[in-house]
């Protein structure tokens, strides 16, 4: 489904990553293979350094310190949020929603929208789009859109397909009114069918968390995990994204009358560096213009990884040059989307540490 | 280019012998992280880019599937 945004921008991005650093190294001996296996893969795939959060922080806390950094930093007025948007998949409880605990705790205006969205890895445009159509509202003026998750939680240790790319983080992005924006183009996707592919299968109402569902077991790869662990059918999700995510991009550059000649760089979702460079050169795109150190250095946070790549890679470039954009996230669902803009004059787009 | 698919077999799973085996993937001497692996020593040694989507457990099967996928990228035998 294709969607156009007008008058809109985005006005400033902050990342915040996570307190605890974990080499790939050290933890090899968690997994079953061979030292020498896993370090090839380390080569490939770009597994270097992840960051995680410790047992106790939660997903509220770091986004509650991003936005009091904002704050302190009066990068941001908190009277002056209209809308909260929380994108996770990792809540603080199943109920209240992460976002009126972060309401509650920075004393936020009862005039105004708060909710959750439960997406991940196409998070990034999802919730953009959620903030632009809440902009469309004449007494809506700022939205503040927080995509943040602590999945390492959810990852055995003893998973050699998920474990070392997992990491932790929170992006907080500001979305404006601006009449003098141009038009955004944005199409999203989602096949259901495809819903057990990324699934962390016990934990919910369905199947409760039990002792029985933490027990470990092994895999056909010699990976072991539980019930409670994320579980990924890997050769699935990489055929889906090579199949979708350059159909999706050529749909989007069509309807938005533009071509690969008018894209500055590819900010796309970061599920590993060897999945980047195949969609890259099956797009005939330049690796320079499309990053994919993310996972190298904090690991994939789901939908925090787009923002995360622009503080990275563009960081203050981005308070005073122009760059169209293409953005695409893509995972869990499944579902992707992707979005056309021009990202220019940031008040801020930085990374900051949780303390 | 059988003993350069060999050698590149031979460097991702050393402990097995694919001389023997009828099916890498049903007999258990591949997964799928050692198919990322194969494409990456693939892509680099015959200075190709397989597509995505050519990355199938069945296009990793045996010497002469990976020799088909090879000649699909223009690799002269």
């Amino acid at each position: 489904m294709n969607l156009k945004f007008n008058n809109k921008k985005i006005t400033g991005i902050l990342t915040v990553l996570p307190e605890n650093e974990i080499k790939f190294e050290d933890e090899i001996e968690n997994y079953s293979f061979s030292t020498s296996q896993s370090m090839k893969l380390k080569l490939i795939m770009g597994y270097n350094k992840r960051r995680v959060v410790k047992e106790n922080t939660t997903t509220s806390d770091l986004c509650v310190f991003g936005l009091n950094y904002l704050f302190e930093k009066k990068l941001l007025n908190k009277d002056e949020i209209d809308g909260l948007v929380l994108v996770t998949q990792s809540p603080d409880h199943f109920m209240p929603p992460t976002s009126h605990i972060i309401h509650g705790i920075l004393n936020l205006k009862k005039d105004m929208v708060c909710m959750d969205i439960n997406q991940g890895c196409s998070g990034y445009v999802i919730g953009l789009n959620q903030a632009f159509m809440l902009l469309e509202q004449e007494e809506i003026n700022k939205v503040v859109l927080l995509n943040a998750d602590t999945l390492s939680k959810k990852v055995s240790k003893y998973d050699r397909n998920n474990n070392p790319q997992i990491g932790d983080g929170a992006a907080i992005t500001i979305v404006e009114k601006d009449i003098s924006s141009s038009p955004i183009f944005s199409s999203v996707k989602v096949d259901g069918s495809g819903s057990d592919v990324l699934i962390i299968p016990a934990g919910g109402f369905k199947m409760p968390s039990t002792q029985e569902t933490s027990i470990l077991k092994k895999d056909d790869s010699g990976n072991l995990r539980s019930l409670n662990h994320l579980v990924m059918k890997g050769a699935d999700v990489f055929n889906f994204v090579q199949r979708e995510v350059p159909q999706i991009v050529e749909e989007l550059l069509e309807s938005a009358a533009c071509s690969h000649n008018d894209i500055d760089y590819y900010m796309f979702h970061q599920p590993n560096k060897f999945m980047l460079k195949k969609l890259a050169s099956k797009m005939g795109v330049p690796e320079e213009k499309m990053p994919n150190n993310i996972v190298e250095n904090f690991g994939n946070s789901s939908g925090a990884t787009i923002p995360m790549t622009i503080t990275f890679n563009l960081g203050n470039k981005l308070l005073k040059e122009s760059f169209f954009v293409c953005m695409s996230g893509f995972g869990v669902g499944l579902s992707w989307a992707s979005l056309l803009m021009q990202l220019e004059n940031l008040t801020f787009c930085e990374m900051i540490n949780f303390k | 280019m059988d003993e350069k698919i060999i050698s590149i077999l031979n460097e991702t799973r050393p402990e097995f012998d694919f001389s023997k085996s009828n099916n890498f993937i049903t007999e258990g001497l591949l997964d799928s992280f050692d198919i990322l692996t194969i494409v990456n020593s693939l892509d680099e040694n015959f200075n190709i880019s397989i597509d995505g989507l050519d990355i199938l457990p069945e296009n990793f099967s045996s010497v002469d599937s990976i020799k088909k996928l090879l000649i699909k990228n223009n690799v002269s035998l």
